[in-house]
């Protein structure tokens, strides 16, 4: 069978800096996936080159073996809190509603059917009792199940979540999760840049190593070996001893 | 002279209908293209656009052709030379917005000059709505109808990439072109309202307005409804003021709206000055006792 996703030798320069380099793996249909690596080793911008969010040197990206293009409506993403603007005037409910917008079509409003869509979608992440509420006034956790439950509505083949853990509360990760694995069950393909090592392995069934370069790709248990690990946090000590990593051989 | 005498006086003459027409249709459609602009955080490109008009405007009035064409040229020359200047160089964005735009409007000024008309400087920098042609009000009402349109009908995609530019682009808007396709209605916006405010003063009533229904709504749609309804009571009121105390209808027009964003900055039921101290104290008082 096709892989759902087939990245080959991706190059992607970020300020004249490239930041990605040569990186090639390809991810079966109904995986999760977590893409790992310390501070500036290129992960949001790995993804965002594979989903043609910024330009890259090089490199061909296929969803199930057909160019990005014409699966571009059914890939669902999530960015990073801090790209949003969360003063913007737009209630939750609408926010949800957006992700109804791709496959709408040009001069389509969403339908009634659309909205009680975007209600249930709400309701799976369990934020339904805060729709009218101005997205701002949330906590991070509520914002980013809220941007989960936008991805949902889109009914996409294909998520990818950009720091979904980043600064928020315990509960709403473990919702957040529990979503990603049911997704996974339902045979979609998951792929979330996460910078959290201790929980990588519980969370994802196969991790991706970066550090500017691939350093390793395949299951979880298998890269998080310590001498593995150290290959690409060798600069960041502190961060690694209480995984027990040895980081002066 | 009071109110009754304008109604007389809004009845009697036609030039004053016309001008009242002119400047609701103005208000109207600066507060909609006013909200995309500041939520899209380009309040400075609004102006810098504005002003970048003139060059254009004073060539199409040297050639004799309608300003439309020559100020919807330069402005979008001027959108593209800031894109350029600032990705190409160390320039920042408002930076090269400070260079283009004081440049434009510079060259506009000696093109006015050298045709030694400046009469019609002071009307194109500050407005005369009393002097509203029938072809001008033909041309105000058709941008009008045009900037409206285009918002309906293209209402979701205009949300979905002002509030979050990366999903427009990652499910296939064109990101880039609905940027330049604003840049040329904001130029539009700004010809159409070349005789009621005048070029220098377009920018307030693109970003008052909006930014007054920004303090009052949750929702765009009614950021949108209410910005144009500002609009339009800045303009009437405005003209009003001006016809009455012979004043320019620039001024008096951003003055009412200007008043109208002070109120909405002390009151506003949520974001309101006001209430936010008087809930913070009576905080206070609760805890002391």
């Amino acid at each position: 069978m096709e892989h759902a996703l087939k990245i080959e030798r991706l190059f992607v320069s970020y300020l004249g800096n490239q930041v990605v380099k040569d990186i090639t793996f390809s991810v079966k249909k109904g995986s999760l996936v977590g893409i790992i690596g310390p501070n500036g080793a290129g992960k949001s911008t790995l993804m965002k080159a594979a989903l043609n969010l910024i330009s890259k040197d090089k490199g061909d990206v296929r969803i199930f073996g057909e160019p990005l293009k014409k699966w571009k409506k059914n890939i669902a993403y999530v960015p990073q809190r801090s790209d949003i603007d969360w003063d913007f005037p737009i209630t939750v409910i609408d926010v949800v509603l957006l992700g109804t917008y791709p496959k709408l079509g040009l001069f389509k409003r969403p339908s009634k059917n659309d909205k009680e869509w975007a209600r249930e979608c709400l309701k799976t992440v369990g934020m339904e009792l805060f729709g009218n509420r101005q997205i701002g006034e949330l906590s991070g956790g509520q914002q980013q199940r809220v941007f989960l439950a936008r991805a949902l509505a889109q009914k996409a083949e294909l998520f990818f979540l950009d720091e979904p853990f980043v600064g928020i509360d315990v509960a709403s990760e473990e919702t957040i999760i529990n979503i990603l694995r049911n997704l996974k069950k339902e045979g979609k393909t998951i792929l979330v840049v996460h910078h959290d090592l201790s929980k990588a392995e519980s969370y994802f069934d196969h991790l991706l190593l970066l550090n500017q370069h691939m350093i390793q790709y395949g299951a979880s248990e298998e890269v998080l070996q310590p001498e593995v690990i150290t290959k690409a946090y060798a600069n960041q000590f502190s961060f690694l001893q209480p995984k027990g990593v040895n980081v002066t051989s | 002279m009071n109110i009754i005498n304008f109604f007389e006086a809004l009845f009697q003459y036609e030039f004053l209908q016309k001008a009242l027409f002119t400047s609701v249709m103005v208000g109207i459609i600066c507060g909609i293209v006013g909200c995309f602009i500041i939520l899209r955080g380009m309040a400075l490109m609004g102006d810098a656009i504005s002003h970048a008009v003139l060059p254009g405007v004073a060539i199409s009035y040297m050639l004799g052709i309608s300003f439309f064409f020559g100020a919807v040229i330069t402005g979008v020359l001027t959108a593209i030379g800031i894109g350029y200047v600032s990705q190409n160089s160390r320039i920042k964005h408002d930076m090269a917005i400070g260079i283009m735009f004081t440049s434009m409007f510079a060259v506009g000024i000696v093109i006015i000059t050298l045709m030694k008309s400046s009469a019609d400087l002071y009307h194109i920098l500050f407005g005369n709505v009393l002097a509203v042609r029938m072809s001008d009000m033909w041309m105000t009402l058709g941008i009008g109808v045009l900037v409206i349109g285009l918002v309906v009908l293209f209402y979701k995609e205009l949300l979905v990439s002002t509030f979050d530019p990366t999903m427009a682009q990652s499910y296939g808007l064109p990101n880039k072109w609905i940027h330049y396709a604003l840049m040329v209605v904001l130029t539009m916006v700004t010809v159409a309202s070349l005789q009621t405010v005048g070029i220098v003063l377009v920018v307030a009533m693109l970003i008052t307005p909006a930014a007054t229904a920004y303090l009052l709504t949750n929702r765009l749609s009614v950021m949108i409804y209410l910005a144009a309804l500002f609009g339009v009571i800045a303009s009437v009121f405005g003209l009003y003021f001006s016809f009455t105390y012979n004043l320019a209808s620039g001024a008096t027009i951003v003055l009412v709206s200007a008043l109208l964003f002070g109120t909405a900055f002390f009151f506003s039921p949520t974001q309101g000055l006001v209430w936010k101290a008087l809930k913070a104290r009576k905080n206070r008082v609760e805890l002391m006792r």
